[in-house]
């Protein structure tokens, strides 16, 4: 985990700033970086000992979890958590889905992520470079409903699922089944296009040279290959940003599966792991195992995209 | 003029289904509140203003609200304040200073499900790790019952929402404060500031488009609080932390009452719209 947030470009900008401070500054410890190191790193394990604690206990016997004092490190070390927690311990029958749970997660993430960048840059594309009769009016109609709170939306789109024709044993009239409900229709299909992320990718296409497209469209590209090769490669740092997001988001979603999805079969991986919570309050090895497991899909992301982390934070956040 | 029809095509999946979740069912919510629209139920009665008038007297909606304001009214400025502070401590060059601030971020790269889980056993009455720290300082005399005491309940989710959400303002105060010129704190000095009157006249207004971001999303994201209520408290102790969503999500998915929780919905978003249409003319006034 060390200096995984360390982006590169920060630490440029800070030794420049140092280098333009005045000599006397570079002492070895200044008053400020005394202070700092006196608050923050006090502060910094009690924020890292929740999940120190997390991933000891993972690998305790249940018994161990419960002692007091607390073991940081355990006495005995164990397996058991993750052997039941992945259904092949000796009381894992029931949570022998565990490995679905993950798998779904990992395709409804994915999938979310993927067809929102693709339906966002299509429109963001439009919005940002072509012209056509109502073009502004649509773009106000995606705008005006950013400040939405999504829990306006939530019933009547649990609604709109249940009685979507023809799916899940719905007729034409949408009556008879569970329509999209229970299904992976149901969690992905109401996230494929977000109205923040069209508007933050308009912005970036926006500086986009026409000429550009108009060199290529002499050329005798068509619309969509210009969009293909010209406008997405060009967009590839704000697709990146939105593009993390969007799957940290959906990753750890937990209203809308909660809400959408009864089969264990379908269960999320943060859906399966507060059921279980409230469902067996004692099995707590076995949920300190989960959790780790849950987390480190994130935390890999998270590492092998930092840098455009915080780019994203940043162009998300000051400029709007 | 006439390659532009195709532009339609460009928009129409994302217009398709922006339409679908979100045009049609705004309207359809507000349809909702005038109707009793109980999903057990075949007959979905017209009620006209029923649902209003129910809610204008519904003791667990005031209830809510007020839970909801208390949350917001804490943890908004807690981890705006403790992210500033964290931001500016870290904004010099210090050895680690990329593990110090990873070690912050870390809950926000956590999923909030498992963060809850957590808490709720740091905050465990019988062997948490809380009762067991604080029991051995002596600062208490018996182990608390933390998220099971009427009045410690509420505090409790504030103080785990707060740790997990100062990772958050510390990095966007951290690039709100690489943005601010050295020329000005050079030509503060000059005029005699010190390091107070830097901060006070210098730092804290350059960083007012990043206080005001964090500010309006604070709001809007602590409004919704759901998950940590769901796995920690479920609500109580006798609705002491039955938020808005989570009184909406019960109305709807407990109770079935489609009709009457749409009605909530509505009045966490008119509150919403209220509290960000005041920020915005309070930064305005304060801006001119």
């Amino acid at each position: 985990m060390s200096s995984a947030l360390d982006a590169p470009e920060a630490a440029e900008r800070a030794e420049t700033k140092e280098s333009r401070r005045p000599p006397h500054r570079r002492r070895r410890l200044s008053p400020g970086a005394l202070l700092a190191y006196v608050v923050l790193v006090p502060g910094a394990i009690l924020f890292v000992a929740p999940f120190a604690w997390l991933v000891s206990a993972s690998f305790q016997h249940m018994g161990d979890i419960f002692s007091w004092p607390p073991q940081w490190i355990p006495n005995d070390p164990t397996l058991d958590g993750y052997r039941t927690f992945f259904g092949f311990g000796p009381t894992g029958k029931d949570q022998a889905n565990v490995w679905r749970w993950l798998a779904n997660s990992v395709f409804v993430a994915t999938s979310v992520t993927v067809l929102q960048l693709l339906f966002n840059s299509m429109a963001a594309y439009v919005f940002a470079k072509r012209h056509f009769p109502g073009r502004d009016i649509i773009f106000f109609g995606f705008l005006a409903t950013m400040m939405v709170p999504p829990h306006v939306t939530l019933i009547p789109n649990y609604l709109v699922l249940r009685y979507f024709p023809l799916f899940g044993g719905n007729d034409i009239l949408g009556q008879g089944g569970h329509g999209m409900l229970d299904s992976y229709y149901g969690l992905i299909l109401p996230g494929t296009v977000s109205a923040f992320g069209i508007f933050l990718l308009r912005q970036y296409m926006m500086s986009i040279p026409d000429e550009l497209l108009d060199a290529a469209r002499v050329d005798g590209a068509s619309e969509l290959r210009i969009f293909w090769k010209v406008v997405l490669p060009l967009s590839v740092p704000a697709l990146a940003a939105t593009a993390i997001f969007t799957f940290m988001f959906v990753w750890e979603d937990f209203l809308w599966p909660l809400i959408v999805i009864s089969s264990p079969e379908y269960y999320t991986m943060p859906l399966g792991l507060a059921l279980f919570v409230v469902r067996n309050r004692t099995a707590w090895d076995v949920l300190m195992a989960g959790s780790v497991v849950a987390t480190i899909p994130m935390i890999v992301v998270f590492m092998i995209f930092q840098r455009k982390f915080v780019q994203g934070i940043s162009l998300s956040g000051l400029k709007g | 003029m006439r390659r532009n029809w195709d532009a339609y095509l460009f928009l129409a999946p994302g217009l398709v289904v922006f339409t679908i979740f979100t045009v049609f069912a705004l309207g359809f919510a507000f349809y909702l509140t005038f109707h009793q629209w109980n999903a057990l139920e075949p007959e979905t009665p017209f009620v006209a203003l029923d649902n209003y008038q129910e809610m204008l007297v519904d003791e667990r909606f005031r209830r809510s609200v007020y839970n909801t304001l208390y949350f917001t009214g804490a943890s908004v400025p807690l981890s705006m304040m403790i992210g500033l502070a964290i931001a500016l401590l870290l904004n010099q060059s210090l050895r680690g200073r990329g593990l110090l601030r990873t070690m912050f971020f870390l809950p926000m790269v956590t999923p909030f499900v498992v963060v809850a889980i957590i808490w709720k056993w740091l905050y465990n009455g019988d062997f948490g790790l809380f009762n067991y720290y604080l029991l051995k300082a002596k600062l208490i005399d018996e182990p608390l019952l933390w998220l099971a005491d009427k009045n410690l309940a509420m505090p409790s989710v504030i103080l785990m929402s707060v740790w997990a959400g100062v990772g958050f303002s510390m990095v966007v105060y951290l690039a709100g404060l690489q943005a601010i010129p050295d020329e000005l704190y050079d030509a503060a000095k000059v005029d005699g500031a010190g390091p107070w009157a830097r901060l006070r006249y210098v730092t804290i207004p350059m960083l007012r488009p990043s206080t005001l971001f964090l500010l309006v999303m604070g709001i809007i994201g602590s409004f919704q609080v759901f998950t940590q209520i769901f796995i920690m408290t479920n609500g109580g102790p006798v609705d002491r932390t039955t938020t808005m969503v989570f009184y909406i999500y019960e109305a709807a998915f407990k109770f079935y009452e489609m009709g009457y929780a749409s009605t909530l919905a509505y009045a966490l978003f008119a509150m919403l719209l209220a509290f960000t249409a005041l920020q915005l003319k309070l930064y305005r006034r304060a801006d001119a």
